[in-house]
């Protein structure tokens, strides 16, 4: 059995605020005592900005905006060179999580082009016929209650209405059935740890409705304002209708946001990352119409 | 020496006279009066006011209670009337198979399930101590076996999985409603694994409900390794299974098949996330487990974050149906998370089921929603009522021209469509039913009326609601059904639903009549027998239990009338079992009942034997139960009896098991006892003639008609008090002969060996001496025949025993059997005496001897002057022959034949070693002689005196007994002073016990 590093951090749910202490154990578990050349423990975090592949050539030429930003970075040294006993040995560590000067910290976002990790690595250098080990462990970030500049959810509703007069981009208007979808959304600004809420009625439609659903799509802008990629991809589709929906009866729109794949909207000078929420109807023939909301995701 | 010791082997007898009174009065023991029969249980009546302790019967317990004074309105008064009767009633083991009966679920369960209504009020009984959510737990329990039991098909089904081997691959789509950009979406659960997926096509129902099974070890195998993931998946694919609607006659079957495995995946959770959480109770540092009833705020948080992971994961489940159905599944689990969330999660999720299109899918989804919801114990209920709500907004979706054509294409039609709702409408509007009040049904029910095509929904409300609100409101109900449009959910199911309701409560008198006619107008329509007969099934109870016989007849009528139509009760015997067996039930008055011109003729329509015996059977039964102590002489029930009777009787045949001839013969036996015409004997005796002419088959008939027939006599000669006039003696000879007749169709010997018996003694005592002796010779040339071993009580024993004491009793009846002029003197005691002799007795036991000694009782005894007994006017041997000496002389030969024989087996125990047995004989015949025989004559006095020494002679005498012997015989002795008792008293030595 080999050596075994383990991270473990105090929180079971691994979520900090700025300001706070990412504080653990670094756990080791080996069968024989062993030497070592020092532990190292390295917090980092970082966002990844990525071109998509389409893009890929064009701005590479005359920008660099695509190299990772350091958002925070500290190291300390857990142990001097000297020996590990047999068995299982728990160094506690404590980090405060500090942004760099200059930065602030964003929510971790797991994204396509765009992502914000924050990981704590562990490190142990043993002599150079041993390789050395090494651990990562992620962790969450999150803002904190109060913070200044931070935007709360409230209830803006946004009502719609989709026939086909307000369809845009068809090319032969008499093909499409006549139907009449009205709602709203309860908000447009939505609160990450509450659902997306809100109602939908089918009030009329002349063929039969395949399924209704809830699409929650990403919009990554990497770059700034000379020239930038912006792409939007599904983060999730969440079904709120199944089959023939009937008429006349308001149907609930509700979605809950995934973590890690959501986060506030982000706006800075190299990157955005921005959400919406289309409503796709399909109908039995497999056409479908899809209406488009922009939506402002918040903490609070 | 041998030669001394033994005894001759033949030697004179001289029977003594003795003083008969004398020995009566020593005999008798002290003796006490008592009131009540020893057998009778020790009941515990309450009187109005007092329970008085009482001295019990035979003083046996003195603790228990009984009231003083048995009045006649208490419950011992039953059992008063016969003490043996007693028995019967009290027993424990028939309770508890009453009680098993009244069980409420097997009840249910064997309930199909349009019979919720009849359920129910056995289920009431159970809820209200258990409070509702229990009882409807458990009702869905008891109603699953019977929706897979009704909801079956014989169509080809397909399944769609990724875990089960087998079957073929297939290429699934993900359905994908937007131009795929990139790849890159969340890992979605419920997407299939590429290459991983398999349908099954083709499969049967039963292959179908297999391959759930698997599925569902499956499951809970991949939980167990810890593969929870997979576990996840494999419910969220059954889920999905729910979406398909094809077949859709096995769509509720389908139902409970999978929402069982939800149910099994939703206690996994539970049970997991509520396992690891340990929980420190404040002031210990001891981690343990939670308890039962937690508050969220007892629960770590390590576990609320895995809780809470449960159901982001399961929030970012694709499609609707299986997003539905597992948070549903583990809805119970939020109870980690908070408290006192679930009546706005339940309503919540009752509003996103209105996104599901199709209305039955919609509708399973309620009825697992509310099932989910009740089980959480929620105390608010609101959102049942929403469901229901939520159901009647689309409830003209179940009409759609889209819905149509499906079920065209399925080959369909409305109305079973319409009766696959039934299950889930009926649960979710029992669940808002349950402790509803009036007023909930009258909501319901304006908003039902406002729906067209609204007959599923009013059956619904009639099988939900408490049958109390519906009856009161039966009118209406009436004249709603009869309007529902002819389309749809099947007329005679609202009817019977609504009869089952009536049975269950009454509606107001006086419109009882009214309704039925109403309600009868249209099913009288009906052309279908099945659909009729179904009807009739439950409507039979109603008019059975409010209207009076009159209206019975119409009715057995009309069912006659339409069932006869092509032999439709063919194929219909069972519900037509139950209209009778209702009737019967529902009879209080058993005569008028027989009397009604439809009644017979109800039965004739019962052409299968088999049927025709049960009915009979049971309309015999309920006759037995309800008229325990009357009899009956009207010539119109005995005759309709007479003929039900009959067609039990001639049912039994060779093959008929022995139980069932036990139970018909039974019945027969108890009508025969009811039969009672009073003082008129000539007729009573003329219906035995008949009965007899008419059941033929079975022993236990025949027996019963001897008994009823010499019961006939005893009563005839207790009526002219033994002074018989020409006319009765006439008849009391007709009785005898009619015995002596009967008793030969008697297969079983010993039957016949008893009422040859009794019918002599009987015969004896009504003067008819002929027929005394003819029945008495029938008996002895009967003994001969009786089989070595017998079976009692289903164990093998010998006949031995009963032997014996069977020529006890004989021996005791010959006695004061006059001799007949034209035969010698004690002809038949020399004829048993040549039927004990040819008798193969066991040489082993002691049987042959016993019977001896008691011949020898007999034959001493009919030398006395006058005997200890008689019969009133019939005047024994000691009359007959006054103690003439020849007649002496000659019952003196006969007991030296008989000590002949004792004494000759007892040189066979010798010689086989056997000498306990004896030396016990022995001390057994010394004591005859010594008692019975005249000791004067040194003969018998020298056998007495070698009898003693051979009983002693092997050690095999207790000494104890030897002095208690000897004493017997002082004290016997000492009353009369010849000085030979003294004398062989003095010979009487005790050996001391040398070895």
């Amino acid at each position: 059995m080999a050596i075994q590093l383990d991270i473990k951090l105090k929180k079971h749910n691994k979520v900090y605020w700025e300001g706070e202490n990412v504080s653990g154990v670094l756990a080791i578990l080996s069968p024989t005592d062993f030497k070592h050349d020092g532990i190292a423990l390295l917090l980092d975090g970082t966002v990844n900005l990525q071109l998509s592949a389409k893009n890929v050539g064009i701005f590479e030429a005359f920008y660099n905006s695509v190299k990772p930003i350091h958002l925070v970075t500290s190291s300390i040294d857990l142990a001097v060179p000297g020996r590990i006993p047999a068995g299982a040995t728990d160094i506690p560590f404590e980090f405060p999580l500090k942004p760099r000067s200059g930065r602030s910290l964003y929510e971790t976002y797991h994204g396509v082009f765009v992502s914000v990790q924050y990981h704590v690595k562990a490190e142990l250098k043993r002599s150079f016929l041993n390789k050395d080990l090494s651990k990562s462990q992620e962790f969450i970030v999150e803002y904190k209650a109060g913070l200044p500049g931070l935007i709360t959810a409230k209830p803006e509703p946004v009502n719609f209405k989709i026939s086909p007069e307000s369809l845009q981009n068809i090319k032969d208007k008499a093909k499409v059935p006549r139907f009449l979808v009205t709602g709203h959304l309860d908000s447009a600004t939505c609160c990450l740890t509450k659902p997306l809420t809100g109602e939908l009625v089918i009030e009329r439609c002349e063929v039969a409705i395949k399924s209704v659903e809830l699409q929650l799509v990403r919009v990554e802008t990497c770059g700034c304002a000379e020239g930038y990629a912006r792409d939007a991809t599904e983060v999730q589709n969440i079904q709120i209708g199944e089959g023939n929906v009937a008429c006349g009866l308001s149907i609930p729109i509700h979605m809950v946001f995934p973590r890690l794949f959501t986060c506030p909207t982000l706006i800075t000078n190299n990157f955005k990352v921005e959400f919406e929420v289309n409503i796709v109807i399909v109908f039995q023939d497999n056409h479908l119409v899809t209406e488009n909301f922009p939506i402002r995701l918040t903490r609070f | 020496m041998p030669a001394t010791t033994t005894p001759r082997t033949s030697c004179e007898w001289i029977s003594r006279t003795r003083d008969r009174l004398q020995e009566n009065v020593k005999k008798q023991l002290p003796s006490e009066e008592i009131l009540d029969h020893p057998l009778k249980p020790l009941v515990v009546t309450m009187s109005e006011t007092r329970i008085v302790k009482l001295r019990t019967v035979g003083g046996s317990t003195t603790s228990s209670t009984r009231s003083s004074t048995p009045t006649p309105t208490q419950s011992s008064l039953a059992y008063s009337m016969d003490p043996l009767g007693a028995l019967e009633g009290s027993d424990p083991l028939s309770q508890l198979a009453n009680q098993q009966k009244m069980d409420p679920l097997s009840a249910m369960a064997a309930e199909s399930w349009v019979e919720p209504v009849e359920g129910k009020r056995g289920k009431e009984n159970v809820t209200a101590s258990a409070g509702m959510d229990d009882g409807f737990q458990e009702s869905w329990a008891s109603r699953k076996a019977g929706i897979l039991c009704k909801f079956t098909t014989s169509e080809k089904l397909s399944i769609v999985t990724s875990f089960l081997s087998g079957g073929e691959k297939v290429v699934v789509k993900a359905q994908s409603s937007v131009v795929d950009k990139v790849r890159t979406r969340l890992e979605q659960l419920d997407d299939f694994e590429e290459g991983s997926v398999r349908q099954m096509l083709d499969l049967s129902q039963q292959e179908y409900m297999g391959r759930i099974e698997q599925l569902n070890s499956e499951l809970v195998q991949a939980w167990h390794q810890d593969q929870r993931v997979k576990a996840l998946k494999i419910a969220i694919q059954c889920s999905k299974l729910l979406v398909d609607t094809s077949v859709i006659q096995f769509y509720p079957s389908k139902f409970v098949l999978i929402s069982d495995i939800l149910d099994i995946f939703g206690k996994l959770v539970y049970e997991r996330l509520r396992t690891k959480s340990d929980y420190c109770a404040p002031g210990s540092k001891v981690p343990t487990p939670l308890p039962e009833n937690f508050t969220p705020d007892m629960v770590p948080e390590s576990a609320k974050e895995t809780c809470r992971n449960w159901f982001y994961k399961i929030a970012s489940i694709r499609e609707l149906v299986p997003r539905l159905y597992v948070e549903m599944a583990i809805l119970k689990s939020y109870s980690f998370l908070t408290s006192g969330e679930f009546s706005q999660g339940l309503l919540r999720l009752t509003r996103m089921i209105r996104g599901i299109g199709d209305p039955l899918v919609a509708v399973y989804a309620r009825c697992y929603l509310c099932r989910v919801g009740l089980s959480i114990n929620s105390s608010d209920r609101v959102y049942l009522r929403e469901n229901f709500y939520d159901f009647l907004s689309i409830y003209n979706q179940l009409f759609s021209p889209s819905v149509r054509m499906d079920l065209t294409f399925q080959k369909v039609d409305l109305s079973t469509y319409l009766t696959l709702y039934t299950p889930a409408l009926d649960y979710i509007l029992q669940s808002v039913a349950h402790d509803a009040t009036e007023k909930t049904l009258a909501d319901i029910l304006d908003r039902c009326k406002q729906k067209c095509n609204s007959a599923l929904l009013f059956n619904t409300i009639m099988a939900a609601f408490k049958p109390a609100y519906i009856a009161a409101r039966a009118t209406q109900f009436v004249e709603l059904l009869t309007s529902c449009d002819e389309e749809g959910f099947p007329k005679y199911l609202l009817f019977r639903t609504l009869g089952l309701c009536l049975t269950l409560a009454d509606p107001p008198t006086e419109y009882c009549l009214q309704i039925l006619n109403d309600v009868w107008k249209i099913v009288s329509k009906l052309t279908d027998p099945a659909q009729y007969i179904c009807c009739a099934e439950v409507w039979v109870q109603y008019v059975a239990k409010h209207l009076s016989t009159r209206e019975v007849n119409t009715f057995l009528g009309d069912i006659i009338k339409h069932m006869s139509v092509g032999r439709a009760y063919e194929s219909h015997y069972s519900s037509l079992q139950t209209v009778m067996e209702r009737v019967l039930s529902h009879a209080n008055d058993f005569e008028t009942l027989l009397t009604m011109d439809k009644f017979l003729p109800m039965l004739d329509i019962f052409q299968k034997e088999s049927v025709k015996v049960d009915v009979c059977k049971s309309i015999m039964s309920h006759y037995t139960k309800h008229y325990q102590y009357q009899t009956t002489n009207d010539p119109v029930i005995t005759n309709a009896l007479m003929f039900i009777c009959r067609v039990m009787h001639d049912s039994v045949n060779a093959l008929t098991v022995e139980d069932e001839k036990r139970q018909i013969g039974n019945l027969i036996c108890n009508f025969v006892k009811r039969v009672d015409f009073g003082r008129d004997f000539e007729q009573q005796l003329s219906f035995y003639v008949e009965a007899r002419a008419s059941f033929t088959n079975l022993d236990v008939i025949h027996a019963q008609l001897v008994q009823s027939v010499n019961r006939l006599a005893v009563d005839t000669r207790c009526i002219v008090k033994g002074h018989h006039t020409r006319k009765t003696a006439s008849f009391v000879h007709a009785c005898a002969a009619y015995c002596y007749i009967t008793i030969p169709s008697i297969s079983s010997v010993l039957m016949k060996l008893e009422l040859y018996l009794l019918s002599g003694q009987v015969a004896l005592l009504n003067q008819c001496l002929g027929q005394a002796d003819a029945c008495l010779k029938a008996a002895l040339s009967l003994i001969a025949d009786v089989p070595k071993i017998i079976e009692i009580d289903g164990k093998q024993k010998s006949s031995e025993p009963y032997i014996v004491s069977y020529i006890c009793n004989f021996l005791s009846t010959l006695l004061i059997v006059p001799d007949s002029p034209e035969q010698g003197v004690l002809y038949l005691t020399r004829g048993l005496l040549n039927v004990i002799q040819n008798y193969s007795w066991d040489p082993q036991s002691a049987g042959r001897a016993t019977v001896y000694l008691y011949v020898l009782d007999m034959l001493s005894t009919a030398a006395q002057e006058s005997y200890p007994y008689h019969i009133d006017m019939v005047d024994s041997n000691d009359v007959l022959y006054g103690s003439d000496p020849k007649f002496i002389a000659e019952l003196n030969r006969m007991c030296s034949v008989v000590v002949e024989e004792i004494l000759s087996h007892l040189q066979y125990l010798g010689k086989n070693e056997l000498f306990s047995k004896q030396s016990s004989l022995a001390l057994d015949l010394l004591i005859r002689i010594a008692t019975k025989a005249d000791l004067s004559k040194p003969d018998l006095a020298t056998l007495a005196l070698n009898l003693w020494n051979l009983s002693q002679k092997h050690g095999c005498l207790d000494v104890k007994l030897a002095v208690r012997t000897t004493e017997y015989l002082k004290k016997k002795f000492s009353g009369c002073n010849q000085e030979y008792y003294a004398e062989f008293i003095s010979r009487l030595k005790i050996k001391s016990q040398v070895k």
